[in-house]
């Protein structure tokens, strides 16, 4: 029971993590029907420019409390610019071309990343300095830490953010009128390059919270670790239909607890042949498995168009 | 006709040439809208009118020739700053937002104004022009009949404030009462003073709500006139109108 328990813990938290990820390739594809796939890297790149943000501030006797906001919010600012910039110069471009060039090109971008990273931070493993106590609590048997509380509790507070700002404002409403025709919103004065480009920038400030997030979860940045994270939280989008923000949101909290709950279990069910560095696993069949026999997703169902 | 003879046309065509698909839509056609006026483009299907509008609008850019609005030079002017500067296209098959609802819709229209206050008063306007649209302004449009999203193209194209409203081809796809509805809304709207460019299949129908004519073939203005002198004309007669 407690192993159960603290599984779901684990599973929300990574989870919550997986759908702020998750967000930025829904949006983008939404926008424009590209996976943007280099979006892992700009999670990696967030995780990068805040720590050494951390590292400069803390040495410069900055108190860890006020450090880590302004890590977060320089780490948002470098990332949106990043994501501003692979818009502008590696995708519009190719707004017309066929499909298959914008995704290559995506890859592309993703490997050119990885590579300025390892130039810039190396190869070794960053720590993540301890800035906060980070209390254990013990819920029901299951212990749960004041990063994990943190953690969850402003990935939820950002995407209710996000949903409002996608559903209420004027900005928003652009988005999905640009989402579903560009003519008609150009009809509308909507200029769609610079939706295109703000529609970037938020999915790339999510990114930065998340490679914060993971880093100061694990207490680990790598300039590798934006690769599978990404893969996992295009695994999330699709699971929970591509294109679709709540779906995001779902997909991430469900891979989360699929894996964490896959790697808790996986010992027993294969009577102790397969172990829990498994868990990558689980994230990959649950992809076969969507694309199999449910392509669009949990939650991607569109209206009908009437003529 | 009364025209101030010193104020140009509210909308200025000259030799306009586009080109879509490898395809020469528009050859060189002349038109113009003073202000305050009615105007049907008529034609057959694949004649090049929906190319026509869209270039108007700046969805398609010229090969040759001028648009001249308000006594700008519009080829360089992006789409969506000619919202701005009055100009709104309903476009062919209605575009509207299906997964937004009808109010949201109608705000899309009001987007590029900055007179922010005014739209809620507008809003109203329309569910008064529109009453049906006001039983229904919390629903997704996607989910409306052809007619009503007729309707919800039109309030959200004139949310925009615009000075020169384009149709294309309003009555497609309705059944006649509701193409007879709609005509009354842009008689309704005409008769308020907006410049109108209505863009129909529908000859007869076209010619006898608007005052002035054209007629295009091929990407060509073949004909224009009065409305009267069109609807007596054989060739119109004969082309469009059945004998």
């Amino acid at each position: 029971m407690e192993i159960l328990l603290q599984q779901i813990i684990n599973g929300l938290v990574q989870g919550s993590v997986y759908a702020l990820v998750a967000l930025g390739y829904t949006m983008v594809y939404g926008i424009l029907g590209l996976i943007n796939f280099a979006h892992g890297e700009v999670v990696m790149v967030g995780a990068m420019l805040a720590l050494s943000a951390l590292t400069a501030l803390l040495g410069w006797g900055v108190p860890p409390l006020l450090a880590l906001p302004i890590s977060l919010i320089l780490a948002m600012l470098g990332c949106m610019v990043l994501g501003y910039g692979i818009e502008r110069i590696a995708y519009r471009p190719l707004r017309h071309a066929p499909r298959l060039a914008p995704l290559i090109t995506a890859i592309g971008v993703s490997i050119v990343l990885q590579n300025l990273a390892m130039m810039v931070w190396g190869r070794q493993y960053h720590a993540f300095p301890q800035l906060i106590a980070n209390q254990p609590h013990l819920i029901g048997g299951a212990i749960i830490n004041d990063i994990q509380i943190i953690i969850f509790i402003m990935a939820l507070a950002i995407m209710a953010g996000l949903m409002v700002v996608v559903h209420r404002t004027r900005l928003g409403r652009a988005m999905r009128a640009v989402a579903e025709n560009q003519h008609a919103a150009q009809l509308m004065g909507v200029d769609i390059n610079r939706v295109i480009s703000i529609t970037f920038m938020l999915g790339s400030a999510l990114a930065a919270v998340a490679g914060l997030m993971v880093s100061a979860n694990y207490g680990l940045a790598h300039y590798y670790m934006g690769f599978l994270l990404g893969l996992k939280a295009f695994t999330a989008a699709v699971l929970g239909g591509i294109g679709n923000l709540r779906g995001a949101m779902l997909g991430g909290l469900l891979l989360g607890l699929i894996e964490s709950l896959g790697a808790g279990y996986i010992g027993d069910m294969t009577g102790g042949f397969l172990g829990s560095h498994y868990q990558d696993v689980f994230a990959f069949f649950v992809l076969i498995a969507v694309l199999v026999f449910r392509p669009s997703g949990l939650l991607g169902e569109r209206i009908a168009e009437r003529a | 006709m009364a025209h101030e003879a010193n104020l140009p046309p509210l909308l200025e065509v000259r030799n306009l040439q586009v080109a879509y698909g490898g395809i020469h839509a528009v050859k060189g056609i002349d038109l113009h809208i003073w202000a305050g006026e009615l105007v049907a483009l008529i034609g057959s299907n694949g004649a090049g009118k929906t190319t026509m509008l869209k270039t108007l609008a700046g969805l398609l850019h010229p090969a040759g020739g001028q648009i001249k609005y308000d006594g700008n030079n519009l080829n360089d002017v992006a789409a969506h700053r000619r919202v701005a500067m009055g100009m709104a296209l309903v476009p062919e098959g209605r575009g509207v937002f299906a997964r937004l609802t009808v109010a949201e819709n109608l705000l899309m229209g009001a987007y590029s104004r900055n007179d922010r206050h005014k739209i809620a008063t507008d809003l109203e306007r329309m569910y008064a022009l529109f009453p049906r649209l006001a039983e229904r302004r919390g629903q997704l449009a996607g989910t409306l009949s052809g007619g009503e999203q007729q309707m919800v193209a039109m309030a959200r194209a004139l949310m925009s404030h615009p000075r020169l409203l384009m149709l294309d081809e309003p009555s497609m796809g309705l059944a006649p009462l509701m193409v007879q509805k709609i005509f009354e809304t842009i008689r309704d709207i005409a008769a308020l003073g907006m410049s109108i460019l209505l863009v129909e299949q529908n000859a007869k129908l076209a010619l006898q709500t608007a005052k002035r004519g054209y007629v295009m073939e091929s990407g060509a203005i073949t004909l224009s006139g009065a409305s009267g002198e069109l609807l007596g004309s054989d060739a119109v007669q004969s082309a469009y109108l059945g004998g």
